[in-house]
């Protein structure tokens, strides 16, 4: 997605606040969740199915009415009850929903037309976004004509083409493939950050929301479990369900004494040395550092190793009250059996409150 | 040798079967350009009957067409968009109604008829007119365009769609003419065609809606077995498929091209 990039202005600030959603079935979508977005902010909606993020992008894309007391704001406007063809949002779609009757041009230049743009600013606005997102040379191709990916870049441009006081994503790499995926990515991302335009994004990758949100916002059975940068939610995560959600964890129940944990394979030390009675320690598997045996505070027999490519991750019992998942660099050759020492940085162990699971 | 038996006699029956279905058809229409049926086609062959049939039932000929065509309008008027609103909306209630729709379907047509002309028989204008007739094939037809429309946009994830206009800002009567319809439109051109030959064709309801001036081509075709040498009739049959069967071939070819909207180029 290269050419220029045009700044215009940089959207609205988005106020949810206490909106809740039931649907007429009765099934209740969305605890009543209150979030501020600000002005320009790329946040992430991240969580399993059904945690109610594409039920809180529908809202705020003015898809579904929140239920009564629920509101939403545009920099102070209340928009509740605004219907979405005047909501001025541009929405990218899992299935892009491209319209079938219309080329790849048409489809970028609707939003436009309905906005009474002339002929001519039209076709200048349309070559500007098909150079932006990289698509010259397929305006006339019909829709069925296209691949995946140049789908998803004229959802992108269509979305976009409106000038959106907010732009929505609503899951818009799902549908491809691992390796256009990961391009598409790092187009996005530079994308939104050239833009500067708020965006919210929803995805159940959670590398995705890492790589793309300045904030990301775990959801979890249509509650928000956890706000925060993609470092706080990785490193800090709130509770165990966000620390297991988001990347690899080895949590731990385990007593504490004078700051130290006394396992069976021997103890660790946390940065607090006062923290004293039970607690759920977590530490990710990159944390953990494979030293020598001998005269190690904590050691573990190796249980299995797999070797995922830039790394290898192992599988230590015998240190931990549970078998520990460690990421063990290439240079470090480990086989099963082996006994080896385990050295972690005590900033590195954080601390969950004991029952949020 | 046994496979081929098989073959034969699988072949054989096929044939019986098929001939005893199109050789009455083709017997019809060989009758309505014979001289004298009694006497066989050796009396000849001639046009006179047909000519007969266009100077007597011209009129009711032109009158199918108006109605059909009318019945068209109507059906396209109610049924696209309704069609459009089912979709959307879901749920029960919209089966419901679909299934109201769909009722005229199960009911005889006299009795249909019958509850027209108790409601509305006694407005004597109405009653004499051929908008009567309209009347009684659009309620018949009407569950044809619906299921059809909403089979294609079932087919076409047409609310995504419909949402995706309504991100862009138009409004819903945008979104219709934008975007539903064109996306509807094999399965407008089959519920279309589907209605033109039903309408075309109707005969329980239009035998009780009908009055003698307002006569359409089957129930004039009724007319002219009960009133008119056999050869008249046998004619008038002739003209019938004539034209009916090219719009049950369009209307095939439609059916080919279903499932498949935005195929065909702009």
């Amino acid at each position: 997605m290269s050419g220029s990039v045009e700044r215009g202005d940089h959207g609205v600030a988005v106020r949810v606040e206490r909106c809740a959603k039931t649907f007429a079935d009765g099934t209740r979508a969305l605890e009543p969740v209150t979030l501020a977005i600000a002005q320009g902010e790329t946040v992430v909606l991240l969580g399993p199915s059904g945690c109610g993020k594409t039920t809180l992008l529908r809202t705020i894309a003015g898809l579904e009415t929140p239920d009564p007391g629920g509101r939403i704001l545009f920099n102070d406007a209340d928009v509740t009850a605004v219907p979405i063809e005047r909501r001025n949002v541009g929405m990218v779609f899992q299935s892009y929903a491209l319209f079938p009757n219309m080329d790849v041009a048409d489809n970028i230049g609707y939003g436009l037309k309905i906005r009474r743009v002339g002929d001519k600013e039209r076709r200048e606005r349309i070559a500007e976004l098909v150079a932006l997102t990289g698509i010259g040379g397929l305006e006339h191709r019909r829709i069925d004509q296209l691949s995946g990916g140049q789908r998803q870049r004229v959802a992108l441009a269509r979305a976009i083409a409106i000038r959106p006081s907010v732009l929505l994503l609503d899951e818009p790499l799902t549908a491809l493939d691992a390796a256009l995926r990961e391009r598409l990515r790092g187009e996005l991302n530079r994308l939104l950050r050239a833009l500067g335009i708020t965006a919210i994004y929803v995805t159940h990758d959670q590398s995705e929301a890492m790589a793309l949100g300045d904030r990301v916002v775990v959801m979890r059975k249509g509650a928000i479990a956890q706000v925060g940068t993609p470092r706080e939610i990785y490193f800090a995560p709130a509770n165990r369900f966000v620390a297991e959600f988001v990347g690899i964890a080895n949590i731990i129940e385990a007593y504490c004494k004078g700051g130290v944990l006394e396992w069976p394979g021997g103890a660790l030390s946390l940065a607090n040395g006062a923290t004293n009675g039970p607690v759920l320690a977590m530490i990710r598997p990159e944390s953990i550092r494979i030293v020598a045996a001998e005269g190690a505070r904590l050691a573990g027999q190796v249980e299995s190793v797999s070797f995922v490519g830039d790394r290898q991750r192992a599988s230590i019992n015998g240190a931990a009250p549970k078998s520990l998942a460690v990421d063990v660099p290439n240079s470090i050759a480990v086989k099963v059996g082996d006994r080896v020492g385990l050295a972690v940085d005590p900033t590195a162990i954080c601390l969950l409150p004991g029952d949020a699971a | 040798m046994a496979k081929r038996t098989i073959f034969v006699a699988q072949l054989a029956f096929t044939l019986t079967v098929a001939a005893f279905l199109i050789v009455p058809a083709v017997l019809s229409m060989l009758a309505g350009v014979t001289a004298n049926y009694f006497a066989g086609v050796r009396s000849g062959l001639t046009l006179q009957w047909v000519v007969e049939v266009w100077q007597l039932y011209s009129e009711t000929i032109f009158r199918s067409v108006l109605v059909a065509l009318a019945t068209l309008a109507v059906t396209l008027f109610c049924g696209v968009p309704a069609a459009y609103a089912l979709h959307l909306r879901g749920g029960r209630l919209a089966r419901l109604v679909e299934e109201v729709i769909t009722l005229p379907l199960a009911i005889p047509g006299l009795a249909l008829a019958l509850a027209i002309l108790l409601t509305y028989g006694g407005y004597a204008g109405f009653r004499r007119s051929w908008l009567f007739i309209l009347v009684g094939h659009a309620i018949f037809t009407l569950p044809f365009m619906v299921r059809s429309v909403m089979a294609v946009l079932a087919a076409s994830d047409v609310k995504t769609l419909d949402e995706g206009a309504a991100s862009l800002g138009a409004s819903p009567w945008q979104r219709f003419r934008d975007v539903i319809v064109p996306n509807a439109r094999p399965g407008i051109l089959a519920g279309s065609l589907m209605v033109v030959t039903l309408s075309l064709g109707e005969f329980n309801l239009t035998l009780m809606l009908h009055t003698p001036l307002t006569k359409t081509l089957p129930v004039g075709l009724a007319d002219s077995y009960a009133s008119m040498r056999l050869e008249v009739a046998s004619a008038y049959t002739l003209v019938f498929f004539i034209m009916i069967i090219p719009l049950l071939i369009s209307m095939q070819v439609f059916a080919g091209h279903r499932g498949a909207p935005g195929r065909s180029r702009r």
